[in-house]
């Protein structure tokens, strides 16, 4: 905790918005009433949530040093932040940035917090936040009155609420754009923050803004609510709307948006996404955390009654003239450029022309480009924020936005300065090109620094960095455009079902060690506002992902028709081919390199997701069970093909049937002679692992459980396309659960 | 003024030869033998990031880094936690703590003398703009601790100082003696409480000479 914590608050006195104010000192006043125990845990963890105050890795106070679990014995005892969750366990702080803008000052202090309060980093994550990590509870009022100081707030950036509002960062400068979007998100964004008919969702809700259909910028199609700016003509006059997109997400099994509205006029922006929010809040589900998103509500409930709700709630809103008031503004709202447009300046700088190549786009604004920061995992560090400040000063009006794919743009930059800026960024090491290109590889935390993390996707990401980076500019240019993206685990923070080649964290017990794995997950597209998603090929151990992608990019090359998109040569080779392809990447090396397959990327521990160990009677189960899940995991990829084939009451047959064997492998554990007949084999899954709670992780709780009892419900019933792929993804979950489940049991037995 | 969670960084001599990597397991291994007085959590790795931090050993109380901050790699302690005592006592506990993971690091087997520290130079910062802003003000305010401490840590042998220029920078002072010492010396030197006579110390200056 900060020495000069207490002296802030007078300092910053009168220099804080007063809402702003109001609210960090109430939540001040919330963590002194925890600490005299007059505030229960619960209440006081949903409290931090809402202001982006989250929990970290270990914060349990338990950390697995590679030799045994060590317990941290913190100066507060057992006081907690949250159930299971230390008081002084290091946590994150995230900072809601809306629509990514950001201006020099703020750039700045965000390089003064990462310093005082976290470890020198400042992260971009993929929802256009900033996060800082390894923060502690106590410094986090200060934190947020110095944030409010400089007109940012961490409001509801966590928690069941209304998360940042993100939105193309290349919005009124694109040559593509229907219209600039930037002002429609930020009212979207101040509206609702802290509205009353937000506070009460059973999960998250997330809003984006992309200004064309065609680009992946906004992600509109895996958004709660995606808005799509379109235009129509009306008397000969283009008519500004929006595209209406609702229900779409991401998580462990991801859900494509459904359309709305195709053209919803500006007016009634505000008023529809309240009357979408009271919809949530009334209907969406509230104690299955599971299936609390509103993809389940939309897909549940159907779009056309979906809409039928929202009408009826629009009706009955009274009105607010906020809906309005910042439309006269929002057409006439433009950002100005420093200086004036020019022709590029000639470099004979070898690096300049590979980053123009991929960093720098031209703009609708004759003589002005935009400038993309290439950020490593997102990160920057304290000194390189106020370079970039500077440099902002220097060559823009201060307009720079943060990405999707975790680095910044900086708009309006006259063609002219473009050798200058480059020099400026390059000087503290912001230079690097590769924007956009498979070197540019999106991550979530991973086993870093989140708690849910199961491989380490950071650490991946930055051995396929360095790997790729070095060739990168040799590479077929096909494979230059490629997307890498990377989870943790199933989640999906790190966006894995939209990327070219996406990967998720898993683990597999390999020669009676638990191994950290990546599922493949390929046939995704970024483009089209994350047009369509990719399904899981074949679990990979995480020591062999870099030899993946050099056997998938290198056969594209080989192999790709003319003009061949990545997802289609995918499709057009076939799942079998490719996971043929990759068969004895699944194994572990004969040779001398077997021994690091039992750690992850960056981390020297023994991999672990709990005490390891082999007794001779496990042996022999382990070949058993090991055997079946495997069995389990062709069954579910036989279902892909046949989805693939159009066959989806097959793939919706051959999905659950995975299931039924992979709870069958576990049952075997405990019943040997356990009968072939799903009705028993779902029993006594329930009884013995379902209600025993042997199969609950301790975050996901027995949400995969849940998925083959909901699957087992409705087996034989019609299948479409949608329902198949979701069995798909849910039996392929299950089958990692099932996995996951075995490990933690193995764990158990020897401890 | 008030010096609170003091930072310490000691350069290394030869950085062209650490591979950070192999110092990864290095500080996992002092979280699993709890190898300091503080409580050791965690390891981040920003290898990845242009004059960053580099690799951290998160603490609880202070975190241990090897740090490439400013494109120059070294040893840095960063004391998180709010002390009790002097401005020098302070000092000196984050100087201590710096310099014996340097130490450690020079003779850690694994490491096979790897690392080696150049025993002239040391950075020391505040990591509070509140209660150190960078400003001349500052300066002048710290100047006589400043003194009293490096007097103590270099024993006799002369230094200079600098100061960081951006106002936005954290406060600190680089110092940078004439002559190298050995982490085991300026770890006795400090441990000596040895009374200096007083360097010459001068006000305003970017870069001033000092002698002990």
């Amino acid at each position: 905790m900060k020495a000069s914590n207490s002296l802030w608050k007078e300092n910053l006195s009168g220099k804080l918005p007063e809402d702003l104010a109001h609210e960090v000192d109430h939540y001040e006043t919330e963590l002194g009433l925890r600490k005299q125990g007059k505030l229960d845990e619960r209440l006081i963890a949903e409290t931090r949530l809402r202001r982006g105050v989250y929990g970290q890795r270990y914060d349990n106070g338990q950390r697995h040093d590679g030799k045994r679990v060590q317990a941290f014995a913190y100066p507060s005892g057992n006081l907690t932040k949250g159930p299971n969750t230390l008081w002084d366990a290091p946590g994150m702080q995230r900072i809601k940035i809306p629509a990514g803008g950001l201006n020099a000052s703020q750039l700045e202090t965000l390089a003064e917090l990462a310093e005082e309060y976290s470890d020198g980093i400042a992260h971009i994550t993929t929802r256009q936040d900033v996060q800082l990590h390894y923060v502690h509870i106590d410094d986090t009022p200060t934190l947020m009155r110095r944030l409010a100081a400089a007109r940012i707030t961490t409001r509801e950036a966590c928690g069941n609420t209304v998360r940042n509002v993100t939105a193309c960062p290349l919005a009124g400068v694109c040559q593509d754009e229907v219209f600039d979007v930037t002002p429609y998100a930020r009212a979207l964004s101040r509206f609702l923050l802290g509205h009353p008919d937000c506070q009460s969702f059973g999960r998250k809700f997330k809003p984006s803004f992309s200004g064309c259909v065609q680009h992946a910028c906004g992600l509109a199609n895996m958004h709660d609510l995606g808005l799509v700016g379109v235009t129509r003509q009306v008397d000969g006059k283009d008519v500004r709307g929006f595209a209406v997109y609702v229900g779409g997400g991401l998580g462990t099994v991801p859900y494509q948006a459904k359309l709305f509205h195709p053209f919803l006029p500006p007016e009634e922006l505000l008023p529809i996404a309240q009357s979408i929010a009271r919809v949530f809040a009334r209907w969406g589900e509230k104690k299955n955390r599971n299936r609390a998103r509103i993809k389940f509500l939309v897909h549940d409930l159907g779009i056309e009654k979906f809409k039928e709700l929202v009408w009826e709630e629009r009706r009955t809103l009274p009105p607010d003239p906020r809906w309005t008031q910042y439309l006269d503004r929002a057409k006439e709202l433009k950002e100005e450029p420093l200086h004036p447009p020019g022709e590029t300046s000639v470099s004979a700088s070898e690096g300049f022309e590979r980053w123009r190549k991929t960093n720098v786009r031209p703009q609708r604004q004759e003589g002005y480009s935009t400038v993309t920061v290439t950020l490593p995992l997102g990160d920057i560090t304290a000194n390189q924020l106020r370079a970039l400040a500077d440099t902002v000063r220097r060559f823009t009006r201060e307009t720079i936005r943060t990405t999707v794919e975790q680095n910044f743009i900086i708009r309006w930059v006259s063609n002219r300065d473009l050798v200058d800026i480059y020099e400026a960024l390059n000087a503290v090491g912001l230079g690097e090109p590769g924007a956009g290109t498979i070197v540019d590889i999106v991550t979530c935390p991973g086993t870093d620094t989140c708690k849910l993390g199961i491989s380490s996707s950071r650490g991946l990401a930055a051995e396929l960095r360095n790997r790729l980076a070095q060739k990168s500019f040799e590479m077929d240019a096909a494979v230059q455009n490629l997307h890498i993206k990377i989870s943790g685990c199933f989640n999906s923070c790190g966006q894995h079902h939209v990327a070219d080649l996406g990967f998720y964290g898993v683990s597999r017990k390999m020669a009676g060690y638990a191994v950290p794995h990546f599922q493949v997950v390929l046939g995704g597209e970024w483009e089209g506002n994350a047009e369509s998603y990719g399904l899981p090929i074949v679990a990979v151990p995480s020591k062999n992902i870099p030899r993946v992608v050099t056997r998938l990019t290198d056969r594209y090359v080989a192999n790709r028709q003319s003009g061949e998109s990545f997802k289609d040569f995918v499709k057009r080779i076939g799942k079998v081919e490719i996971k043929n392809l990759l068969d004895d990447l699944t194994r572990l090396p004969a040779d001398d390199a077997g021994p690091s397959f039992f750690s992850d990327w960056g981390d020297p521990r023994e991999y672990s997701l709990g005490d390891l160990g082999t007794g001779e009677c496990a042996g022999e189960v382990v070949a058993a069970i090991e055997f079946d899940l495997a069995a389990a995991e062709c069954e579910v990829f036989d279902a892909q093909l046949d989805l693939e084939k159009g066959n989806f009451q097959q793939a919706a047959r051959a999905a659950y049937l995975a299931m039924i064997h992979a709870a069958k492998a576990l049952v075997k554990l405990e019943l040997r002679d356990v009968p072939d007949d799903p009705d028993r084999i779902v029993q006594e899954f329930a009884t013995r692992f379902y209600d025993t709670r042997k199969f609950f992780d301790s975050f996901a709780g027995g949400k995969f459980a849940q998925y083959l009892f909901a699957a087992h419900a409705s087996s034989g019933q019609p299948a479409n396309p949608d329902s198949a792929r979701y069995l798909i993804d849910e039996a392929q979950l299950f089958i990692d659960a099932s996995h996951a489940c075995y490990n933690r049991l193995g764990a158990v037995s020897v401890a | 003024m008030e010096f609170q969670h003091v930072n310490v960084k000691l350069f290394v001599k030869n950085a062209e030869e650490v591979d950070l990597a192999s110092l990864i397991p290095v500080f996992h291994s002092w979280i699993q033998d709890q190898a300091k007085d503080e409580l050791l959590l965690d390891v981040a790795d920003y290898r990845h990031v242009h004059a960053g931090p580099g690799l951290v050993l998160i603490g609880h109380q202070g975190n241990y880094s090897l740090d490439n901050t400013g494109d120059r790699l070294g040893v840095r302690y960063n004391c998180k936690a709010v002390l009790e005592g002097t401005n020098q006592d302070r000092l000196v506990q984050a100087a201590q703590a710096a310099l014996a993971a340097c130490q450690r690091l020079e003779t850690e087997p694994s490491l096979a003398g790897m690392i080696q520290f150049n025993g002239r130079e040391i950075e020391v910062f505040i990591n509070d703009r509140l209660l150190a802003p960078n400003r001349p003000q500052t300066r002048a305010a710290a100047n006589s601790e400043f003194r009293t401490f490096f007097s103590t840590l270099f024993g006799d042998i002369d230094y200079a100082v600098s100061y960081p220029q951006d106002p936005r920078s954290l406060f600190g002072v680089r110092a940078t003696a004439f002559q190298s010492s050995d982490t085991a010396t300026l770890l006795d030197n400090l441990q000596s409480l040895a009374q200096t006579t007083g360097p010459r110390w001068g006000s305003d200056e970017v870069t001033s000479a000092c002698r002990s």
